[in-house]
């Protein structure tokens, strides 16, 4: 009780703040202690930290925060909530102790914390971070309403193309400059008897990851967004030209390995990283160098290389991805200097060079990474000129998390049968009227 | 006395209201109600169930399981108890056929999906049926797969590669493939060479791979690293459709074609030397995998038949039969006049608890299909399921379909309960 009715009085009055610091530009604000961080004077201190992940990066994690207690004094405990945050938070709001700090995985679930009036804004030195170690992609997505809520700690990249480099020799393809090249390309692999690409699209989710690369390279970040809240219907011709362009390589019976509508995600990994590779291409995101290692018939960086996800008609570089945002639940000097330290590279720079931390923070140095595949997923990140949020977890999950319905099963139709552009447009936007109204 | 009953009625009472009754009623109210729970809808929730594509395939797909499962299973049931009586080892029949009612549904269902793969080289059934088709002939090509290099005129008419225009005798007509791997080519294969001019009454010409390995070349030509394709036949087909010559290429991949008359020829590689061969039939597919599903069922649920009706068959009167084979009744006439009556109680216990099964069935629906094919095999649980819990996230229709399975499954319960009291009053 002591909790919500502390945090009733401060979060108009912090919202206003960090409002009238959005229209000030950037003014000094209050008396916030620049270097927190650095003095230790949080000794005694102790935070509660929780975040998804367990194993080794709640290992590597946990070395983030160990540099940060002996940075600042404060003790902090982590707790994993594993694949329940909203549930797990939610239950803990309620009793009236939630963690000072968590690490979320859905933008969507931020939105809703900060409109519930349970999150903290982040303090004007937090901002200022911010704003000197993000691009501007990364600030709204930190933002709810137009007040900055989140520090995105880590990020994954979504728009990578995996290839076989022994069968790209082999055929002598070599990485594509654009979408036209890259059937091209794939056409080369396929003289030399090998399937260009393999898809596997038992269920829809990679299907639905195809789509928004190439509709956030030829509509841009702006139909994105507008695409992904339903402002545009489904139906718009920007989605026309995404399917029309999906469709020339979908469409294509030659350049993709037959059989993709029982082929489950896995193994179309193996299909073309396995022991008897039999087609040379596959895409999704910087996570399939897992699988790739699962596998064990071929090592990335040395055999098993990706390339960005080709430019279609002349775009600029865009990636799709996720990642986890630190957000606040408690106003004290602290917790503020626990989110300033999580958006310094200070902070990444403990995990970054164990493997298995891509950063969306610029200022990272990209030398620390542990091998040139996750240095370059992390260069094709913060390179990106746009950075979007994968659209289907962003949309209502009946329409864009559903196994057999909505988005995903529209997509595997539309790879089973490419020539009917208008009717899936039609398909996607009774499913999403259906969705969206529910 | 009746406080005395219904103290000992309480445990028993508080367990049904709290874990039946007040599910159902629940159920019932939250059926009424808008997807997060908030808004009273009406009967929204049921217009909407009956209207919408998904739900509609689920209910016909429901019906098709209540008409085949239950029969196919009873009746299959009641075969295997009739004849393993007759048999020695039996108890070790019943136990195999019993067997799978042991495996979980669920693992019942990955082992279905693997056994049904499309590709022959997963699935165990198109592996057979594969196998069985190339003992017959089908699928020994030298080079299954190979296409025509775009551009180089020549086209794919079904599996034939030919010239699109027509030669005359003293002609070359080359044929550059692609789309067969360097590593597949036979061992005695050279460089490819140029077939050089023809002679009186020949045509010449290469057919080779038009594929450098690691790149490079002139697609359509023959250079350095293109190597021939031997031992592919090559016809000249007269104007009339006739075979007018046929041969095979050499280690260079050079044919000749001689003793033409002067006319016009197509020259083709027949489909053989490219079938792929037969593939096996696309077993998980839309139009297939409700069988396929219900076929798995069945291999489940036959054994519960079986053993339910051979219990059966151990009580009836033994006599009867004797009596019957003592007045020169056949074997035949016994079964369907004696035996079969006789059980029928048993019969319809077991056909009755089959349909409230089947008319349930979730598991295998949930596993086996593949995703292309899911919409194809739903049924009404994995719908309620799906909206409800798998993403949907809108309970009030799930709710309104538990209640149409509901008043479904209502009949056969009843049906099954009167039957029970009946016995005992018999």
């Amino acid at each position: 009780m002591r909790f919500l009715r502390h945090h009733r009085i401060t979060v108009p009055i912090a919202i206003a703040a960090a409002a009238g610091l959005a229209l000030a530009g950037c003014s000094s604000g209050e008396s916030t202690p620049d270097d927190t961080a650095a003095n230790g004077d949080f000794a005694g201190e102790t935070l509660e930290i929780s975040a998804a992940w367990s194993g080794a990066e709640q290992t590597n994690f946990e070395a983030v925060l160990a540099a940060f207690e002996e940075q600042s004094g404060a003790t902090v405990n982590y707790t994993s909530f594993g694949d329940n945050a909203a549930t797990t938070l939610g239950t803990q709001i309620e009793g009236g102790s939630p963690p000072n700090v968590a690490m979320l995985a859905q933008p969507a679930l931020m939105a809703q914390l900060a409109a519930d009036g349970s999150l903290q804004p982040l303090s004007d030195a937090a901002v200022a971070a911010v704003a000197e170690n993000y691009s501007q992609s990364w600030v709204d997505l930190g933002s709810a309403d137009g007040t900055q809520y989140g520090v995105w700690f880590k990020a994954s990249n979504k728009s990578t193309m995996w290839y076989n480099t022994d069968l790209y020799d082999q055929a002598g393809a070599s990485v594509p400059e654009d979408w036209d090249d890259l059937l091209v390309q794939l056409q080369l692999v396929a003289d030399s008897g090998y399937a260009g690409i393999s898809i596997g699209a038992d269920v829809g989710w990679p299907l639905t990851d195809w789509f928004e690369n190439v509709y956030l390279q030829t509509a841009g970040g702006d139909l994105y967004d507008q695409l992904t809240n339903h402002e545009i219907p489904w139906t718009d011709p920007s989605v026309a030209v995404a399917l029309d362009a999906l469709a020339t390589l979908w469409g294509n019976d030659a350049l993709v390995q037959s059989g993709a509508a029982q082929r489950t995600f896995p193994e179309s990994v193996t299909e073309v990283f396995g022991a008897d590779p039999q087609a040379a291409t596959m895409y999704e995101g910087d996570f399939v160098a897992g699988n790739i290692t699962e596998d064990g018939n071929s090592v990335v960086g040395e055999n098993a290389l990706f390339f960005d996800f080709p430019a279609v008609n002349g775009s600029a570089p865009a990636v799709v991805g996720g990642g986890d945002v630190a957000v606040a639940f408690t106003d004290d000097a602290a917790t503020d200097a626990l989110m300033q330290f999580l958006a310094s590279p200070e902070a990444a720079e403990v995990w970054v060079p164990e493997g298995g931390l891509t950063s969306p923070n610029n200022n990272v140095d990209t030398a620390l990474y542990p091998d040139d595949t996750s240095r370059q997923i992390a260069e094709a990140l913060t390179g990106a000129e746009t950075f979007r949020f994968d659209m289907s977890d962003l949309t209502p999950s009946a329409f864009g998390g559903t196994p057999g319905q909505g988005f995903w099963q529209i997509m595997i139709s539309f790879l089973q049968d490419s020539s009917d552009v208008a009717g899936t447009q039609q398909a996607l936007e009774d499913a999403a009227l259906a969705a969206y109204a529910g | 006395m009746f406080l005395i009953a219904l103290g000992f009625l309480a445990p028993a009472l508080v367990l049904l209201v709290g874990l039946v009754l007040y599910p159902i009623l629940y159920t019932v109210v939250r059926s009424f109600f808008s997807a997060e729970g908030g808004d009273f809808v009406g009967w929204d929730n049921y217009v909407t169930m009956f209207t919408n594509d998904s739900t509609f395939t689920a209910i016909r797909n429901n019906v098709i399981w209540v008409l085949v499962a239950p029969v196919s299973c009873t009746v299959l049931g009641l075969l295997f108890a009739v004849l393993l009586e007759k048999i020695k080892w039996s108890t070790a029949f019943k136990l195999i056929i019993f067997m799978p009612m042991a495996i979980s549904m669920l693992a019942a269902g990955v082992i279905f999906r693997g056994i049904f793969q499309e590709s022959p080289n997963l699935g165990v059934v198109n592996a057979a049926v594969v196998a069985v088709n190339s003992a017959f002939g089908g699928g020994d090509a030298a080079y299954p797969g190979a296409t025509p290099r775009g551009d180089a005129g020549l086209i794919d008419d079904s599996g034939v590669l030919a010239g699109e225009t027509a030669v005359t005798a003293g002609d070359e007509q080359n044929f550059p493939l692609v789309g067969v791997r360097a590593d597949s080519v036979p061992d005695g294969a050279e460089q490819a060479e140029p077939a050089g001019s023809a002679g009186a009454g020949q045509v010449t010409g290469t057919v080779w791979l038009d594929v450098v390995t690691g790149g490079g070349g002139t697609p359509g030509q023959i250079d350095d690293g293109k190597t021939g394709l031997p031992g592919i036949r090559v016809d000249a087909v007269a104007a009339d459709g006739t075979i007018a010559a046929t041969t095979e290429t050499d280690a260079a991949g050079r044919y000749i074609l001689a003793g033409l008359a002067e006319e016009t020829y197509r020259i083709a590689l027949p489909a053989s030397n490219f079938d792929e061969g037969y593939q096996g039939v696309s077993w998980l597919s839309s139009g297939l995998i409700t069988a396929v599903i219900i076929l798995s069922y069945i291999w489940i649920w036959a054994g519960f038949a079986m053993v339910m009706i051979a219990s059966g068959l151990s009580a009836i009167d033994r006599s009867l039969q004797e009596a019957a084979r003592m007045d020169g009744a056949n074997e035949w006439k016994v079964f369907s006049r004696i035996t079969a009556p006789l059980l029928s109680p048993v019969l319809i216990v077991v056909f009755v608890t089959l349909i409230i099964n089947v008319l349930k069935i979730f598991d295998l629906v949930y596993v086996i299909p593949p995703g292309a094919s899911k919409p194809a095999a739903n049924v009404i649980a994995v719908e309620m399921w799906t909206v409800s819990f798998g993403g949907g996230s809108n309970q009030g229709l799930g709710s309104a379909l538990a209640i149409l399975l509901l008043i479904l499954v209502l009949p056969s319960m009843i049906i099954n309960v009167r039957k029970f009291r009946q016995e005992r009053q018999s």
